[in-house]
């Protein structure tokens, strides 16, 4: 059987982990591949890399980064930030990265969807949506969500989805660092209406977030940051108690 | 013990020689077909889109090659799928090594899938110190039903060949070299075979 897939997602910086990471045992937390060791073995499904670095170097930064990653981890990882275009992508493959993720890039020209779906395949495109509701409707919004757009949530879901995508990120931003459980209704919306597996990010702060958004939000992998980086939840933990729920998960 | 990855430009293979690394062997990316013919163990990766990784093999001639290969090989993913008589996915012909064709998912489920499955029923060298239900990394949107090839299987709204096996040819649909622990085991036995 398929199971729930837990995401630990981290945020880097000129090849830097960023926002604080508390692990006393780790001899650098700011060493993503270090931190992406520990998190395998402690249990995590996957890995997502986002990349926030606005330097000239960044591209070539964040290839090495992948390259060390892909050279100690044994499990898939995601690679998102920035990434605009077809050469972009390729050098994240090329490097080992699994997959891919784009956001801003793809609202701006949704025809990249379906170029980097066509060249590298579905199953290493995933898209990242960012979306807070504005007067009762829930609104795409750009740059990290501090950029409003005039999409919809779900019609946008719905054409990465027809452009190709092989999966799909979607973050409340209503949710995100309130630690308040994740955005169910849209979640559980969304995988009723699309048919590529959706992963919910943003809100997790406690082990029965993780129950509500498998059960109530139907989604199939959750993403977090913080709960993880600062053992506010062990994964292990989360596993087990996700098992006790009838939620099948990798343990 | 010379190992080649064959490099036709399709997919992530960074990633299998990296985890050929962690098991402390070596392995060389090749597309030379003495290369690969010389070689003790043959891996046959592949990801991305069917008919044109088929076209890429056919440039490099080595759509002929591969068949005739007699030293073991083992196809990963789209790897595996191309080694089967023909997919649906760009309505493609095969390389006709595994005796069976590859469909698309379409029983109720999201496709892709995509994350760990279990594999069950395991019958070959390659899954030797494995056990029955472990859990292996899978991303794909096209299948191969269950034949008598079949060496592992998984269920996906229907059960279906998460590896298969014919004399020195092995294929698996999930990625070893993503699958943690289990997986290096998986490409353990296979180098060890």
């Amino acid at each position: 059987m398929l199971t729930k897939r837990i995401i630990p997602c981290l945020d880097i910086k000129n090849g830097r982990t960023v926002k604080g990471v508390n692990f006393v045992d780790l001899r650098d937390a700011g060493d993503p591949v270090e931190l992406a060791d520990v998190y395998s073995k402690a249990g995590a499904d996957e890995l997502v890399f986002l990349d926030i670095s606005a330097t000239e170097e960044r591209r070539k930064t964040l290839a090495d980064l992948v390259l060390r990653v892909a050279e100690k981890v044994n499990i898939p990882f995601t690679v998102g930030g920035g990434i605009s275009s077809i050469e972009d992508v390729d050098i994240l493959l090329q490097n080992g990265a699994d997959k891919v993720s784009v956001n801003s890039s793809a609202v701006k020209n949704p025809d990249l969807i379906n170029e980097l779906a066509g060249k590298f395949g579905s199953q290493c495109i995933t898209v990242a949506i960012d979306a807070k509701k504005i007067d009762g409707e829930w609104k795409v919004h750009l740059v990290g969500g501090k950029v409003p757009t005039e999409l919809n949530l779900f019609e946008w879901a719905k054409e990465v989805e027809q452009r190709g995508a092989g999966e799909i990120l979607f973050t409340s931003m209503d949710h995100d660092g309130t630690k308040d459980g994740f955005a169910n209704e849209a979640l559980a919306k969304l995988s009723e209406e699309l048919n590529i597996p959706i992963i919910a990010s943003g809100g997790a702060g406690n082990i029965l977030h993780f129950v509500d958004t498998f059960n109530k939000g139907k989604s199939d992998a959750a993403l977090a940051a913080s709960v993880f980086h600062f053992k506010e939840i062990e994964i292990s933990d989360l596993k087990q108690e996700l098992k006790n729920n009838d939620i099948p998960v990798r343990i | 013990m010379k190992i080649v990855i064959i490099n036709y430009g399709a997919g992530n293979i960074q990633s299998i020689k990296f985890a050929i690394q962690r098991l402390g062997y070596e392995a060389v990316l090749s597309n030379d077909p003495e290369e690969i013919q010389q070689a003790d163990k043959v891996i046959f990766p592949g990801v991305g889109e069917a008919s044109s990784a088929m076209q890429k093999l056919k440039e490099s001639g080595l759509d002929t090659l591969v068949p005739k290969l007699k030293q073991p090989v083992l196809g990963i993913c789209l790897g595996m799928q191309l080694m089967c008589n023909y997919t649906e996915e760009g309505d493609t012909r095969g390389l006709a090594i595994f005796d069976t064709n590859v469909l698309r998912f379409n029983h109720g489920v999201k496709v892709p899938q995509i994350g760990w499955n279990q594999i069950e029923e395991l019958k070959s060298p390659l899954f030797k110190d494995v056990t029955e239900k472990e859990y292996i990394y899978l991303v794909h949107s096209y299948y191969a039903p269950i034949t008598e090839e079949t060496v592992a299987q998984s269920t996906y709204g229907i059960a279906y060949s998460t590896a298969l096996q014919k004399n020195n040819f092995y294929g698996t649909q999930f990625h070893p070299e993503k699958s943690s622990d289990v997986g290096e085991q998986i490409l353990k036995n296979f180098l060890e075979l």
